[in-house]
């Protein structure tokens, strides 16, 4: 069998800048397994400019983004193999994959990074009832269609979900060619970024309707038509609002899952609320060794904060590989959330590990505005921020340091809240 | 111009039975199909379950039929190579008022010759399915109950026709008859016609337009809608056995299945409709099924669902299966009103209409006729070293296309390249499952599409979804601007 | 006096921008909470530009790619965007392509020049 120290899983910017980080932290036994014809992710998709503000501080496009990354890797001389599936890891980290090139091997690591990233929710989890005729389509196939393959999946076209990705396909089909007669968004505001809405709706008069989501689709071979309405407080349909639209393609943009196949299989615990593995300050899943970054953990709004995650979670893996990081915990403070975020990455936390700073991460479960985001330890307020605006579609971030924590030696318990005031 | 011994308009899963065990005779023999594919109606969304047998009406032709063919799927299923499974089944009653009828569904059992039908107490139904309902008080235990793959049971059926000698013509529409001497002349929507000594009318819920056609004692069917939820295989082991309500006058009721491939699948409703085609689900035909699914199975995980489906029952006014010749139409073999448990029956409905046939015709046996057929090849039931061993030999069992599933392009070449093979996105989903999981296509639909054109010689551009105009893309980016 | 209505997209907060205009001169500027505000809609009912990201034909890729995606290597006028798509929709563009090679200079007439944002071998 063969070994490696830190065997990351998936190519994409969270696997690329978690490879990239490890052996900056000094290790140089390291395999990124990536199941596509090439490194990048989802990235090389993504063709419209506006990632790497934070990183970078310039625009980039996707594959210029990844392509940075991608550098680095190859600067390093980091091992990857392309082309090779996953199939299954143990808990005792060996890693089973499949290619055309070597069959199926097995590797032995001493520490995994998770990084295989997200995938779209489909009609079928939406239940949304009519006909299953061709011309549905997620955004994101659409996508790669489009613009990876040249080919245009359809001409008239109603996209369900303002999600970003549905968004940034409303200008792509219009530049293509197609006429996107409208959005429709179930929630009562946009999950996607509000440049957006500007530039890929307003740009070409496509109208956004907010409460708003498919009753029915029509066409037995290919989709016909799509019936809208609007929608009651309880995302309930209601009767008499339907809109009638004529077109042969749904595009849905309706939600990330992390993909977390490997992970069930080989017992890390999910959360059921981000659909990640729950993680503790180090990344760490509930298997020793095991770490989890980027879309896989949850699902991330800017692909700068997803380098950032996994960089540190590339850096943890070297230090659990060369034995610095012990899988002996001293203590696991739950960070409590009191109502406001929906959630935080990580869930958990030990002062001891702590270094200079931890970022924790989260997502709040409604659009709230003029409030205060509070960190406590102890019931002391350490932290207070205020915050204009908060939406579920953006992610907020805390920065807990150390002078904080070195403040509370016996540390029982850590919250953050949204408050007003 | 080829005279056909048999005809056999559609190629669901009674048609390629019928065709399947015709082809242990010498003879020719068409089947005629509209859709582009086999398994394409009814055969393609029902609950996937082979019935014990306890529920058809002692005398009738489905208890007949149900109870024979229920006996005869363990031994086809390892013969044809099709995923099947007895995993038992439970009928679940809910009070003491229940009690006399699910008796008497036993009784009913034993008379049609179930066997090892029980009665059992509450403690042993929760025993046997921990997240049966609490108000369950007892249930009729049925341990020759099945699962099955219809996709892969219709496939093999068609492929082992085929490989002894019988024809398919895919995308050609019956439109009328004309009566022979001896026979039938079938009218084809294409123009030429076909010159047969029998027809099988096994078209489904059409079976009654093209009975009517060469008989005057009428039938009528409904097709009755029944609208299903699958549910991600993460949710395998939510039940063991396939849980059934007592059953009311719209059929048997809301179930809730294992599938052969380890997802959950809930349904059906019971929705009479008139459209032939109206596989379209709705939104309360959808809210009655989980409403319903609740009553007998609690926390039914729903968020799990990855996909919902339509499929329509041939309802014959009578509730009973219509097999055989019309008195005023000889030579014309129905296999009419196939609903539930028509997939059970299948294989007894194919052996006796065979048999008939070639009694009618006096056809001769051939000798070589060969019953076996080799399945899909799945590599994730191989062992590390068979794997490697066929990588090696066939690289594309290398490459996984389909992630959800682990469907590799050596899989997707195979459904294409068989003799009856895929054409289109879902005629590879229903052989080898590219597409058929928790992405439902996202990721693997622009591979797959990729891997037909290559292999069919057509451009992407014409890739259907499932044939006809169902074309997923429709140009190239920039085309018209 | 014209009057537009902007959505800002400076930040999440989105505001509700009100831009009164003479001719082409801004009058006034309302509805914004902060500076940033102010100087977005300026610039967007005056002088709306927009970088056009798209994807173009290659032939002869040693990876099998069939595109290559690019940009424009600057902003162009909003009113021309449908112009560059225009003119780069018969492009082919010969293997390899690199990040930042120029694949049509002075694309449509606006003077800019687009640009690779891959690399197809």
């Amino acid at each position: 069998m063969e070994t490696y120290n830190v065997v990351i899983i998936g190519g994409g910017p969270a696997g690329l800048a978690a490879a990239v980080s490890a052996y900056d932290a000094g290790e140089h036994s390291i395999l990124v397994l990536e199941r596509d014809t090439q490194l990048g992710g989802i990235l090389n998709q993504c063709i419209h400019n506006g990632f790497g503000l934070h990183t970078f501080q310039e625009e980039l496009t996707g594959p210029e983004y990844a392509q940075r990354f991608i550098d680095r890797l190859i600067e390093r001389k980091i091992e990857y193999r392309l082309n090779t599936m996953v199939l299954d890891i143990t808990r005792e980290k060996v890693v089973t994959a499949c290619s055309r090139a070597d069959g199926v091997t097995r590797i032995q690591a001493k520490a995994i990074v998770l990084a295989m990233g997200c995938r779209e929710r489909s009609r079928g989890s939406l239940n949304i009832p009519g006909f299953r005729p061709a011309g549905v389509f997620s955004a994101g196939t659409a996508q790669r269609l489009v613009n990876m393959e040249g080919y245009l999946p359809g001409r008239r076209v109603v996209i369900l979900g303002s999600g970003d990705i549905g968004l940034i396909m409303a200008r792509r089909m219009t530049l293509e060619g197609a006429k996107v007669l409208v959005c429709a968004e179930i929630m009562p505001y946009s999950g996607g970024l509000k440049r957006n809405i500007v530039q890929c709706l307003d740009d070409f008069g496509i109208p956004l309707k907010l409460s708003h989501t498919v009753v029915d689709i029509e066409g037995k071979d290919r989709v016909t038509g799509v019936t809208i309405a609007r929608v009651d407080s309880h995302m309930k349909p209601i009767p008499g609002t339907e809109e009638h639209y004529d077109c042969d393609t749904l595009l849905l943009s309706v939600g990330l899952l992390p993909e977390n196949e490997l992970s069930r299989g080989m017992g890390v615990e999910l959360s059921p609320v981000h659909k990640g593995p729950v993680v503790n300050e180090s990344l760490m899943t509930n298997i020793p060794g095991v770490f989890a970054a980027g879309n896989v953990l949850h699902v991330h709004d800017l692909v700068d904060y997803v380098s950032e995650e996994a960089e540190t979670a590339g850096r943890q893996a070297a230090a659990y590989a060369a034995g610095s990081l012990t899988d002996e915990t001293g203590r696991e403070i739950p960070i409590e959330t009191g109502g406001g975020p929906r959630y935080t990455v990580p869930e958990t936390l030990d002062p001891a590990r702590i270094g200079d700073q931890l970022t924790i991460r989260f997502r709040v479960g409604s659009v709230m505005k003029d409030r205060r985001v509070n960190v406590y330890l102890d019931g002391d307020r350490v932290l207070s921020r205020p915050r204009r605006v908060m939406a579920p579609g953006e992610m907020e971030e805390v920065l807990l340091t150390r002078k904080m924590l070195d403040g509370h030696p016996d540390l029982k318990s850590i919250a953050i809240k949204v408050e007003e005031g | 111009m080829r005279i056909y011994d048999a005809v056999i308009i559609g190629a669901g899963i009674t048609g390629c039975a019928v065709a399947r065990y015709l082809s242990r005779y010498q003879g020719n023999f068409l089947v005629l199909e509209r859709e582009e594919d086999v398994c394409c109606g009814t055969s393609k969304a029902n609950s996937a379950i082979i019935h014990a047998g306890h529920d058809a009406k002692h005398g009738s032709l489905m208890a007949k039929y149900n109870v024979e063919g229920s006996e005869m799927y363990p031994d086809l299923a390892e013969e044809l190579d099709f995923p099947f499974r007895q995993n038992g089944s439970l009928v679940l009653a809910f009070s003491k008022e229940d009690l006399p009828r699910l008796k008497a569904l036993y009784e009913n059992g034993v008379k049609n010759g179930v066997k090892g039908l029980e009665i059992i107490d509450a403690k042993r139904t929760r025993e046997l399915e921990l997240n049966a309902s609490d108000q369950a008080v007892c249930a009729l235990y049925a341990p020759t109950g099945g699962i099955v793959c219809p996709f892969e049971a219709t496939i093999a059926l068609a492929e082992n026709a085929c490989a002894n000698g019988v024809e398919f013509r895919f995308n050609t529409e019956v439109t009328g008859f004309r009566k022979l001497e001896a026979g039938w002349e079938v009218l084809t929507a294409a123009g030429k016609a076909i010159e047969t000594k029998a027809v099988v009318n096994a078209a489904g819920v059409y079976a009654d337009i093209f009975h009517n056609l060469v008989s005057e004692k009428k039938i009528h069917i409904t097709p009755r809608r029944g609208d299903y939820c699958l549910l991600d295989k993460t949710t395998g082991d939510f039940v063991s056995h396939t849980i059934f309500q007592l059953p009311g006058k719209e059929g048997k009721g809301v179930l809730v299945t294992p599938t052969v491939h380890g997802n959950t699948l809930v349904g059906p409703t019971a929705i009479d409709i008139e459209d032939k085609e109206g596989t379209n689900t709705t939104a309360a035909g959808l809210d009655q099924l989980l409403q319903k699914a609740g009553a007998a199975v609690k926390n039914i995980p729903i968020r799990e669902v990855i996909t919902s489906f339509a499929g329509l029952r041939a309802h014959e006014d009578g509730h009973e299966f219509i097999i055989g010749e019309p008195d005023d139409a000889p030579r014309f073999f129905d296999c009419a009103g196939i609903e539930s448990p028509g997939l059970t029956s299948a294989p007894a409905i194919g052996l006796d209409v065979a048999d008939r046939i070639a009694r009618t015709l006096d056809l001769p046996e051939d000798p070589s006729f060969v019953g076996k057929r080799k399945g899909f090849l799945n590599p994730n039931k191989l062992s590390i070293k068979e794997r490697n061993d066929l990588i090696k030999k066939e690289p594309s069992y290398g490459l996984v296309i389909c992630r959800c599933e682990t469907i590799t392009e050596g899989q997707i070449i195979d459904a294409i390249r068989r003799p009856i093979g895929a054409k289109s996105l879902d005629g590879v989903k229903r052989r080898v499952r590219a597409g058929m999981g928790r992405c439902q296509g996202g990721f693997c639909s622009p591979k797959v599409m990729e891997i037909l054109s290559r292999e069919l010689g057509v451009p992407m551009e014409e890739i259907t979804k499932s044939g006809g105009k169902s074309q997923v893309i429709v140009g190239r980016a920039k085309d018209r601007i | 006096m014209e009057t537009r209505n902007l959505t800002c997209i400076r930040c999440p907060l989105g505001c509700q921008i009100e831009v009164k205009m003479e001719g082409k001169e801004v009058v006034s500027v309302t509805g914004n909470t902060c500076r940033r505000g102010d100087i977005y809609a300026r610039k967007e009912v005056t002088n709306p530009t927009r970088i056009v990201t798209s994807s173009v034909r290659v032939s002869g890729s040693r990876t099998g790619a069939v595109m290559v995606s690019c940009k424009t290597a600057a902003d162009i006028p909003k009113a021309r965007v449908m112009d560059v798509v225009k003119d780069i929709k018969d492009l082919v563009i010969p293997c390899p392509v690199a990040i930042g090679d120029v694949l049509k200079q002075d694309v449509a007439g606006t003077g800019v020049d687009l640009v690779a944002t891959r690399n197809v071998e």
